[in-house]
């Protein structure tokens, strides 16, 4: 993998990278919008039918509405959901803040009296002022990264560059080694652990934005499932254009805090396949903010494990040297 | 709409990061006197629930006892190959029985890390200079073969004379005459195998991990120096055991010097290795080094200190191992340590951005 000079960070094609041939398809990618994400979660089931993931929680994670918890092995989609204090452009999602969420016991409703009517009809009290509260709902999943670190450190080439440019592990060489989860910076590829009975337990899962899918010229399943089309399937240069096209929209609907992510080729991984519109920094959809691939620092390490083991040769040789006892 | 000032206030606000705030580590801060506190504010930062951003390694203690015994079978090869060209008998014997030992086990511990011997064969299936694991498992299968046939040569050379009839009397002629180039062989696979597995652990982006690349291999290489001498001042008389006591000394200075200037440079993610249980393993591994260096440079001559020395070196080796794996983990484990130095490199630089 060590091809050109830029085969461990910056800007490239990787799948003219990975030794393809000039005839291969045009990149592949997603564009999440989550600014119309309605969290149906429509994509995560129809991940799970499609590519035979299987369900291991039906748990609430008690802090949200999250259901699903994290992009792991049988979690190929992750619908988060944040809660804030905060507005939501001009929308009004129709909820009310916390502190004056106050239910009643059911009464009557007094009809007879215009200030009550009036009350039902502003429970806040103050006319004209937006709820201080939205829920941000954002459709995660693997990026394919230009630059994939789960690839590069795969001691058994079972992770390949697809010549859609996406990354696919191959069940039947992996060895379960887990090298790849601690490798990956977005926290996305894992190791099936359960449940029983599920196929390919102890090896490392994860999108494979539906590689069988892509060779018969169809769309992934969940983007094929959204409906809101918060999911976009297309060429990843298009893809660009496209998210740069409703980040201005949406700039220009006053929405300021609209931003791209994932979506530059100069960025610390290269560029993802998957690039997201956010509604606030990327942590709060526990995103990192600025990752870097782990081995673009790599010729830098091997060059500091070699002084040492240098070391330690020239030290051992050393301590034979000279007396007898 | 960012006209209201109170949407400034939430955007600053933490979310969800509530159940991720540590405790503080005693001595973490300055106190400039009674109730005052630090000016340096505890680092705040958002997340999604305080969930994890970098999953951990799905590793257990199979990983840090091939990182120990890994170690010991490196410098154990190292000594035995010295020994050997010195005319150290006793030492060679200890050396070479130790690496044998030693990669019998962390073989063991690979293969049932990865759950059947086939899958370390599946391995060799490629060779890939981007892969740590990968350029491990040739490193170690270029050390096997040495450091085994060594060490079965002086098995064999243990048996009494009368007890090696026929084909395992053919067996040891042949294995005296192959065994110091196998012992020579192993010894030069020895320090790439002590050094590389710091650069598996920092190829990853677990932040303690990746923070330490720079240092990490020192403290590695000192840590196998400093093990596999242990065993040498254990297991040899003290009239053989000058260049081990040398190389203990020699390794727990580079290990504790190579500690302590990855932990200066290591920023926040410095602070797992101060918590918890890998907090304790790290304040043992330094104690139980400085003791076991103490012990080889002043105690050598003594056939019980030496020993009582040897066996410190190798437990604070141990320890090492184990403290850096379980930090890692840790620091995985909270989203803290992904997205402070990542926002504070952005505060620093600005986005990273790759630039011709």
């Amino acid at each position: 993998m060590i091809g050109g000079k830029n085969s461990l960070y910056g800007p490239v094609n990787p799948t003219a990278d990975a030794g393809y041939s000039a005839d291969h398809p045009a990149r592949k990618g997603f564009f999440t919008d989550t600014s119309i994400c309605i969290g149906c979660k429509a994509c995560e089931v129809a991940c799970k039918e499609w590519n035979d993931v299987p369900a291991t929680h039906f748990d609430m994670t008690a802090t949200s509405y999250d259901n699903s918890h994290s992009l792991n092995a049988n979690q190929w989609r992750h619908v988060a959901f944040i809660e804030q204090r905060k507005q939501l452009g001009a929308q009004d999602p129709g909820m009310r803040p916390p502190e004056v969420t106050d239910l009643p016991m059911p009464t009557m409703r007094p009809t007879d009296t215009a200030e009550a009517v009036a009350d039902q009809a502003d429970p806040t009290g103050d006319p004209g002022e937006k709820p201080d509260f939205r829920w941000l709902m954002s459709s995660d999943v693997c990026k394919h990264c230009t630059h994939a670190a789960c690839l590069d450190v795969c001691p058994t080439g079972s992770l390949f560059r697809t010549e859609f440019g996406t990354v696919v592990v191959q069940d039947d060489i992996c060895n379960g080694c887990g090298y790849c989860v601690p490798a990956c910076p977005y926290g996305v590829i894992d190791r099936r652990k359960g449940p029983d009975g599920a196929s390919n337990v102890g090896i490392a899962q994860k999108c494979t934005l539906c590689y069988d899918r892509l060779t018969v010229g169809e769309t992934p399943a969940c983007a094929k499932s959204c409906p809101t089309q918060s999911i976009q399937f297309g060429d990843v240069e298009e893809l660009r254009e496209r998210a740069s096209a409703r980040v201005a929209q949406l700039h220009q609907a006053g929405i300021m805090d609209a931003r791209l992510y994932g979506n530059d080729p100069h960025d610390g991984v290269g560029g993802a396949g998957s690039m997201f519109l956010l509604l606030d920094e990327p942590e709060v959809y526990g995103f990192p903010p600025d990752p870097v691939v782990t081995t673009a620092d790599l010729p830098h390490m091997f060059r500091r494990a070699t002084a040492a083991a240098v070391t330690l040769l020239a030290g051992g040789a050393l301590a034979f040297v000279g007396r007898r006892r | 709409m960012n006209e209201d000032p109170r949407d400034e206030q939430q955007t600053s606000a933490v979310i969800g990061s509530a159940g991720s705030r540590r405790p503080r580590r005693p001595g973490g801060r300055r106190r400039h006197g009674p109730g005052v506190e630090s000016v340096v504010p505890e680092a705040e930062f958002s997340s999604y629930y305080g969930r994890p951003i970098v999953k951990p390694a799905p590793w257990e203690a199979d990983i840090p006892a091939y990182l120990f015994t890994g170690g010991l079978a490196a410098g154990s090869a190292l000594i035995a190959a010295g020994a050997d060209l010195t005319g150290r008998r006793h030492l060679r014997r200890t050396g070479r029985l130790g690496a044998l030992a030693a990669l019998t086990f962390s073989g063991a511990a690979l293969v049932h890390d990865l759950g059947k011997p086939s899958r370390f064969v599946n391995m060799l299936r490629v060779a890939k200079l981007t892969s740590p694991m990968s350029v491990g498992t040739w490193i170690i299968t270029g050390y096997a073969p040495g450091a085994g046939l060594a060490g079965v040569a002086e098995l064999l050379d243990m048996l009494p004379e009368s007890r090696r009839p026929g084909l395992l009397g053919g067996l040891t002629r042949v294995t005296a005459f192959v065994d110091r180039p196998a012992g020579l062989w192993a010894a030069l696979f020895g320090p790439p195998l002590a050094a590389y597995t710091a650069v598996l652990l920092s190829d990853t982006a677990t932040p303690s991990w990746h923070a330490a690349y720079r240092e990490l291999p020192f403290v590695f290489v000192g840590s196998a120096a400093a093990a596999s001498a242990g065993l040498g001042l254990l297991g040899a008389p003290v009239s053989e055991t000058l260049p081990v006591r040398r190389l203990a000394v020699g390794g727990a200075l580079l290990e504790l010097v190579a500690e302590q200037r990855m932990e200066r440079s290591m920023g926040i993610t410095v602070e797992p290795l101060h918590e918890g249980r890998a907090g304790r393993l790290m304040r043992a591994s330094k104690l139980l080094t400085v003791a076991g260096g103490l012990g080889a440079a002043l105690g050598g001559r003594s056939r019980v200190l030496a020993g009582l020395a040897g066996v410190a070196l190798m437990a604070g080796s141990a320890c090492t191992r184990f403290g850096v794996f379980e930090a890692g983990l840790a620091s995985a484990r909270d989203p803290k340590y992904t997205v402070v130095p990542q926002r504070e490199r952005l505060e620093r630089e600005g986005p990273v951005r790759y630039e011709q």
